[in-house]
């Protein structure tokens, strides 16, 4: 009796609020010899407790990343929150490569806060860079994925990608009647999401425009598959394709004057660019097989897509002027959903090696040297997404049959999940630099 | 008795009915029509008995024939093999009679859904979706439908009927459903 109120109570709760699907980060594989770092937790001068602990979301980026490694403050031997206070000696008798320290003030005459950070090399003894940022308490997580930033790019060389977001779609099943498809945006932590669109029908292929202010999706809400674009701030949004048949797979040119899709209405589904502008239709491929799933090449010039015109899909190239497509994968049953590293020259992909290993990994494929590194060990995985740094790959993947998001470095080495407390999350689309 | 002899049986009966000397019981048992067939006392009645069971026949023929589409009418949900896009040979005459039901109801307006299962990337099971569904359209316009009666939309793997990672389940999930 207990446990059937206890269920109705739940279906309640998810019938009635619509939340977006929390997402909780967890670090599933790090580096060997990861480098260590000590994040002292910044001090505040005020008598109120900030909602968000700065140096906790610092040290929480680094580790996610999983080259780094913070020094828990309980093991610290001094505090100090400015460079005057620093003694080396502290951290290297702890063993750490580098420091960072930061104070966070009332900004004099206003609202705001200031955040003052300084970033040391413990070894060199030497302070690398140092900064004040100023914002509203409510952009403290902001701020501090910003320091992660400076600190990952000191240290790699790298520019970091801590203030990225992710778009991706949620499901959450009320009955054989009723889901609830939403497409949410978080930060690439899956921390702060917000619900962007909410429909019963499916949702599908969320993508970013290069300056990402924009959405494109699928939504069935017609019944039929139909292309959208949104504004993020204003949630405005108009419908931009109505052809019979398949409508999907809106991805941006990388100079965002341009939409490639997927459109059936010649027969089978094949590739087409609309000028965003003048809504003008350039067909890139003519095949009765199927055609889909395009992205971009770096240059604007042409555009990778998945094919079966030989029996199973593999990945082809065509010139955005139209022309005889190329193929690029040759060794696998199953390739598709080619994306290019930001190098132009590595293909990530969704692959299926043999007929008989029946297993959907993420892999990379060099188009140079034809070498392929597969990412990957869950049997379900799909939708890759590069972070625009090129650092990091998010998928979609089944864990215990729940539709979870993984992410993995693209040397393989590094693995962190975001798994949903409710319902199915898939088709993660990671953002370019939004600063 | 087996049916070959029970098929000659019946052709025999119906050859002299049309002679018009065959005679039937009322019961219109047709086994025990033969027994009678000298019996010439009362053609009339005989006649108009015989035509009475062939009419019946008839209709228990035409009833069969009723339930038996109406059967088909009530399948809708078609299945597929892994990675194969075209029907199976079993349902073949199940959609033929959606076809000729078609054809014989022009206002008649269907919905073709597709539907894959979730291995394998999402865009591109959407278009296998849509290939099932066409290729249970071109077979009902192959029987008579016209490709104005009939809408076709694919889910891909949105829409899985059964939400398990079994064999079991996905086969439940790569189908095409009339609507």
């Amino acid at each position: 009796m207990r446990t059937l109120r206890y269920i109705f109570l739940l279906g309640l709760i998810f019938s009635k609020i619509a939340v977006a699907a929390e997402l909780n980060i967890e670090i599933t594989q790090g580096v060997d010899n990861p480098i260590p770092i000590a994040v002292v937790p910044f001090s505040w001068e005020g008598t109120s407790p900030l909602a968000e602990d700065i140096g906790a979301v610092v040290s929480a980026d680094l580790q996610q990343v999983g080259e780094f490694r913070a020094l828990p403050p309980s093991n610290m031997l001094s505090m100090p929150d400015e460079a005057a206070e620093v003694f080396f000696r502290d951290w290297r008798i702890l063993a750490q490569d580098y420091l960072l320290v930061g104070k966070i003030t009332h900004s004099p005459g206003s609202q705001l806060v200031q955040v003052q950070y300084e970033f040391f090399d413990v070894a060199r003894e030497q302070k690398l860079i140092g900064e004040v940022l100023t914002g509203s308490v409510s952009q403290l997580r902001d701020i501090a994925h910003e320091i992660s930033n400076v600190v990952y790019q000191q240290v790699t060389g790298t520019r970091g990608a801590f203030s990225t977001e992710i778009l991706y779609v949620s499901a959450q099943f009320i009955s054989p009647e009723l889901t609830y498809y939403r497409i949410e945006k978080s930060d690439y932590d899956g921390h702060r999401s917000q619900i962007l669109v909410e429909s019963q029908e499916p949702l599908m292929s969320p993508a970013w425009s290069p300056d990402g202010s924009q959405i494109a999706y699928l939504s069935f809400e017609t019944n039929l598959p139909r292309i959208y674009i949104q504004e993020i701030a204003t949630g405005q949004r108009r419908q931009i394709t109505d052809f019979p048949g398949i409508n999907s797979s809106p991805v941006w040119s990388p100079d965002g004057s341009k939409l490639a899709m997927v459109l059936s209405k010649d027969g089978s589904p094949d590739i087409y660019v609309m000028d965003l502008a003048t809504s003008q239709l350039t067909r890139l491929t003519d095949h009765p097989r199927a055609e889909t799933e395009p992205s971009w090449a770096a240059d604007s010039r042409s555009v990778i897509f998945t094919s079966d015109r030989t029996g199973q899909p593999q990945i082809y190239q065509v010139p955005i002027t139209g022309g005889f497509p190329e193929r690029l994968t040759f060794d696998c049953f199953y390739c598709s959903k080619g994306r290019f590293l930001p190098d132009g020259k590595n293909l990530v992909h969704v692959r299926r090696d043999t007929r008989e290993d029946n297993s959907y990994s993420i892999a990379i494929f060099n188009i140079e040297t034809q070498r392929v590194i597969t990412l990957t060990d869950t049997s379900l995985d799909e939708s890759p997404s590069v972070a625009p740094n090129g650092s990091m790959i998010m998928f979609a993947t089944k864990v215990g049959g729940r539709g979870i998001l993984d992410a993995v470095s693209i040397d393989g080495r590094v693995k962190f999940r975001l798994p949903s407390a409710q319902g199915d999350v898939r088709e993660p689309s990671w953002s370019p630099f939004l600063n | 008795m087996g049916t070959h002899s029970m098929k000659f049986f019946r052709t025999t009966i119906l050859a002299l009915s049309i002679m018009g000397v065959a005679a039937c019981s009322s019961s219109g048992d047709e086994e025990m029509a033969a027994p009678v067939v000298a019996d010439t006392s009362g053609i009339d009645a005989t006649t108009a008995a015989a035509a009475r069971a062939e009419a019946e026949r008839l209709a228990r023929e035409r009833e069969a024939q009723q339930r038996m589409e109406a059967a088909a009418l009530n399948t809708t949900v078609f299945y597929f093999d892994f990675d194969v896009s075209e029907f199976m040979a079993s349902d073949r005459d199940v959609l033929a009679i959606h076809g000729r039901n078609l054809a014989s109801n022009n206002s008649r307006r269907i919905r073709l859904e597709g539907h894959a299962d979730e291995r394998g990337t999402r865009e591109y099971n959407l278009a296998l979706g849509e290939r099932r569904a066409n290729s249970i359209r071109d077979y009902l316009v192959v029987n008579g439908a016209s490709l104005s009666q009939i809408e076709t939309v694919s889910y891909g793997e949105e829409r899985p009927a059964n939400t398990g990672q079994t064999d079991a389940a996905y086969r439940l999930n790569r189908r095409v459903e009339i609507k």
